[in-house]
Order: C-alpha cells, then sequence, then structure tokens
C-alpha cells in the first residue's frame, strides 16, 4: 500500500502529460455531454414529458389552494424602499405617447368579448368605481420579489357590470406595449379573474401609476408570477378558448419564451 | 449463501485463502436501490436546472423582499470577463469557474446547467418536472423507511454511537481515511447514518417546503410557509443553501466510495451485494 502510494507522487516526468490528456479527454467529453444535453432538451418527447410536469403543479396547486384564498398581505413598514422596473417601461408608441401628453383623460378601456354589454371606461370612471387596495408582494419568474401597494378596481365588478356569458372561459388583457413588434398580452382563467384580489391598478405606493409602472391601468394577479401583472392594459377580452389569439399560448412570455401559463409557481 | 459466506468469512484472519473467501453479504434491498438512483437522477437535474434559475437572478437576500436594489448577502457577478463571487463584505475571484466562464458571463457555467444555454422558461419545465419525482420518491422511501424498519434497525444511531467520544473516534477514522472492516462493516458507520440522516430528515424536506415557500400560489394556500422561513426572499435562500448542501453530500459521498472501493460499493447499490471488506490486522 505505502509503495504504491509513494510511486504516485514521483514519476514527475511522466504526469503532466498524461493529465494534459486526460484534461483534453474531459473537455471533449462534456462538450460530447452538453450536445447530447441539448438534444434531450430540444426532444419533443421530453418537452412532453416535462409538459406533464406542468399540468400536474397546475393542477396541485389548484387542489390545494382554497380558490378564495388571499396572497399574503403585508404593513406599510415591510414595503420595498424602491420598488425596481421591469419588462417594457414605456409602450413609446404615437397613440400612447398622446395619451400620457393628456394625462389619459382621453383614454378608454375596452370590455368586450363574450359579454352582454360591452363597456368603455374612463380613467375618471375608473377612479369613481369601488375599489380595493391590498399591500403584497410582487415576484418575478427570475427570483426577486418586491413588495407595494396597490390600488384598483376589482376585475369581477367590471365583468359582471358588462354581463360576461357564463360561456366564457378566459380573460385576456390586450396591452399598450410590444416586444420587437410583437404587442404584449396577458391571460388568466376565471378563479383568478374573480379573484378578490385581482384588480385592475390605477394606483401604486398611493399615487397614480408611473409610465414605468404601466400607466394608466396594470393587471393585479396576486397569485401569480409577474410577467401575469400584465401593464398598460387598453382591453379586456371574455373568450372561451385561447386558441386564435395571437400564438395561442395565453401571453406574450407563453407564446414566443415557453413560460408556463399558470404562473403559480 | 449469503448467510453462509457471512459466517464463514467473519471468524477469519488475514490470510490470503479467507481473504478470497471473504464473506458476501446482501446489504440493500430493492426499494433502497431503486430510491437511490431515482433520486440520485432527479437530484440531479435540480440542481442543474437550479443553476440555470439561479443565473437569471444570481443574488440572494434575506428578508420579505429582495430586488436589484436591496442588499444581497450573495451575489455571483462578472465585471467585464473577470466573474466573482460576493458573500456579505467579502469577495472571490472565480473566473473560469462562476461569474464568468466557457467565454459566458453567468453565474453558473454552461458545463453544469440544464439547458446549456441560457433559458430561463426550460430550466423551469425541468426543475417542475423533476420536482414531482423528488417529492413522489421521498414520500414513497420514508413510507418504507418507518415501515420495514430500515429507519429504526439501520439509518437510527444505536445508543452507544451517540456519545461525543464514539462520533470522535469515527471522525478520526475517516479522517485516516480508515473505515470499517469485517464485522462492522456490515452495518453503516455512525458518520454515515448522519449524513444519510441529514439528506433524508434535513435536506430534503426543507428544499421542498422552500421550494413550495417561492410559489405565490401555495404561499396563498400555507401563509405559515413564508412565515416560518422568515419571508419568500429568505426561502429561497435557504433553498439555495440546501442545493449547496446537497453538492457537499455528494462530493463527499462520491469521494467515500472510491476510497472504500468502487467496485463494490457499486455493486451493492446495484445489486444490493456486498463483500466485506476483510478485517484490518491490528
Amino acid at each position: 500500500m505505502s509503495n504504491e502510494k509513494t510511486s504516485g507522487l514521483i514519476l514527475p516526468a511522466e504526469r503532466p502529460s498524461s493529465l494534459v490528456t486526460r484534461r483534453n479527454a474531459l473537455i471533449g467529453g462534456a462538450g460530447l455531454l452538453l450536445a447530447g444535453c441539448d438534444q434531450i432538451n430540444a426532444s419533443p418527447s421530453v418537452k412532453s414529458f416535462l409538459s406533464l410536469g406542468e399540468k400536474a403543479t397546475h393542477g396541485a396547486q389548484r387542489l390545494v389552494t382554497n380558490r378564495n384564498a388571499l396572497a399574503q398581505e403585508f404593513s406599510r413598514s415591510e414595503m420595498s424602499p424602491v420598488f425596481r422596473q421591469n419588462g417594457n417601461q414605456n409602450p413609446n408608441t404615437a397613440e400612447y405617447n398622446a395619451l400620457a401628453a393628456n394625462k389619459f383623460a382621453d383614454w378608454t378601456l375596452s370590455v368586450d368579448g363574450m359579454v352582454a354589454h360591452p363597456l368603455r371606461i374612463s380613467l375618471a370612471q375608473m377612479m369613481a368605481a369601488p375599489r380595493r387596495t391590498q399591500i403584497t408582494r410582487h415576484d418575478c419568474v427570475e427570483g426577486w420579489s418586491a413588495i407595494g401597494e396597490w390600488s384598483g378596481v376589482p376585475l369581477g365588478l367590471i365583468l359582471k357590470r358588462a354581463g360576461m356569458s357564463s360561456n366564457a372561459k378566459y380573460v385576456v388583457f390586450h396591452c399598450a406595449d410590444s416586444t420587437g413588434g410583437v404587442p404584449y398580452y396577458e391571460s388568466i382563467d376565471m378563479i383568478d379573474a374573480f379573484h378578490p384580489q385581482t384588480i385592475l391598478a390605477t394606483h401604486m405606493n398611493g399615487e397614480l401609476l408611473t409610465v414605468g409602472h404601466g400607466a394608466p391601468l396594470r393587471l393585479r394577479v396576486e397569485r401569480q408570477l409577474g410577467y401575469k401583472q400584465a401593464k398598460y392594459v387598453m382591453r379586456v377580452e371574455a373568450v372561451s378558448s385561447l386558441a386564435g389569439i395571437h400564438g395561442g399560448g395565453g401571453g406574450y412570455w407563453e407564446d414566443h419564451r415557453g413560460y408556463q401559463w399558470f404562473a403559480g409557481i | 449463501m449469503a448467510t453462509q459466506f457471512a459466517e464463514g468469512g467473519a471468524e477469519g484472519s488475514a490470510g490470503r485463502a479467507e481473504a478470497d473467501a471473504s464473506p458476501l453479504i446482501y446489504r440493500t434491498k430493492l426499494p433502497v436501490r431503486i430510491w437511490h438512483w431515482v433520486n440520485a437522477l432527479s437530484i440531479f437535474v435540480m440542481l442543474m436546472s437550479g443553476m440555470m434559475i439561479f443565473n437569471a437572478h444570481p443574488r440572494l437576500y434575506w428578508g420579505v423582499y429582495g430586488a436589484n436594489l436591496d442588499h444581497p448577502w450573495l451575489v455571483i457577478s462578472h465585471r467585464g470577463t473577470s466573474g466573482f463571487v460576493q458573500i456579505g463584505g467579502f469577495e472571490i475571484a472565480t473566473t473560469g469557474f462562476l461569474g464568468y466562464a466557457q467565454g459566458v458571463a453567468y453565474a453558473f457555467p454552461p458545463l453544469v446547467t440544464i439547458p446549456s444555454t441560457y433559458s430561463l422558461a426550460d430550466a423551469r419545465q425541468w426543475h417542475f418536472a423533476f420536482a414531482w419525482v423528488l417529492l413522489i420518491s421521498a414520500t414513497l422511501i420514508m413510507a418504507y423507511n418507518i415501515v420495514s424498519g430500515h429507519l429504526r434497525r439501520d439509518l437510527a444511531l444505536k445508543p452507544e454511537e451517540r456519545s461525543l467520544s464514539h462520533l470522535w473516534h469515527d471522525i478520526k477514522e475517516h479522517a485516516r481515511l480508515r473505515f470499517p472492516t469485517g464485522e462492522a462493516a456490515r452495518h453503516y458507520n455512525p458518520l454515515q447514518k448522519i449524513a444519510y440522516l441529514g439528506v433524508l430528515f434535513v435536506l430534503i424536506p426543507v428544499v421542498i417546503l422552500t421550494g413550495c415557500t417561492m410559489s405565490p400560489t401555495l404561499n396563498a394556500a400555507f401563509p405559515w410557509l413564508a412565515e416560518l422561513f422568515g419571508g419568500r426572499p429568505s426561502a429561497r435562500s435557504i433553498h439555495f443553501l440546501c442545493a449547496f448542501g446537497f453538492a457537499l453530500f455528494i462530493a463527499v459521498h462520491l469521494l467515500a466510495v472510491v476510497l472504500a472501493g468502487p467496485f463494490n460499493e457499486l455493486r451493492s447499490i446495484i445489486t444490493g451485494w456486498y463483500r466485506l471488506p476483510k478485517e484490518r490486522s491490528k
């Protein structure tokens, strides 16, 4: 035993070359491994196996969560000192800039699709409507969290006022912003649409929404991740299916980046 | 057959003839072997996809909020082509390993992430699919460990093993790379038991619970989870520390396998059959 150990320490002439060879072999092997892994990641059958997991996760979350269970609410002292902006921070289109220049006095929210009475709601009407204020945590899919106060009109109230059809399954939010020419949109199901904390927010931290945070109107779906919190909402549409709306995935990130439609985790 | 061999070899001294006939025993039962490999696969997928998820925001915080403008306790980042890890006030240069490696500026390099090129969406799909594998297999093995008596008989520390002097002796033996031989090798040794119990009763439950705490939907269902861990960013930090714990366990575990005889160890975790190392001559 001890002889073996000693022999391992000597023979310096041989060691370096064999190490280099091994190292090269290791790097080469790693490259092959990576290529193999990427093929696995791109394989349709692997993708369908992984999406089974997604379905199970969505189902399990709905199963264990009461449909009216509230997201945690915080006190003022727990709020983030600075709530960072993210995603698109200004739609910067001619129409949007004109609306913003006039402090959104000419802005209206369209409520249409499978509704008995399509609505056009002005910002002044939004301000006069019953509202809910909540201090909640915004969880970005990337991993950061920020706590802020949101105030706005419960979405369920607006949908009821519009006489939404009982056949509608989803609510789609069409937004003023776009990325690379592709418009932002998002969608939620009726459980979240009628959840008491789901609001169309006009205010953040006690002030009117800034352009960076989605002025004049932003969706808050407090039990889902940040990319569901659509900013610059222009139109609310009740639909029975997401197929045929943009890429059919139910949202910009879902269509273009493969993010999960149900962003509960 | 196993019993025959075991009894034959137990009395054997260090002669060559006995060495060749050192006993082969059936040590690892099928459920444990299946769980070991299913768990190994899911832990590797979870670690690798988890590192890709971490790359999306390579900063960790304590508290109820935590974003770019707040104070992180850990950052893995880069300045130009220099990678670094910042822990509290300390900074360590990690170019080539973390922060900047393989020509790309990500916290964890392509070699160790799933997928290898940046995709938070794909990494999340892998992570949450294999989270089910981890959760279900961990639940089943827990039930098996309790019902079969594996926990009480093989994993729990025996009363005499619980004394500090006994553990200290075991630590010294491990440090000298003197592993149990003969009859003593029939059972897990105390440090081994502590490592396995740590994985089963600390790392796996805490990693699952902190993972659930990061879900805004489960947060609404179980508000006590975020309270328990001191907020979502804290839970994320603990989740990462658990991942580090798994990585550390894997490193020590594999080292122990290599030192204790990889062929014999692999045979026992694949087939269940383990050859008792012959008694050391004193």
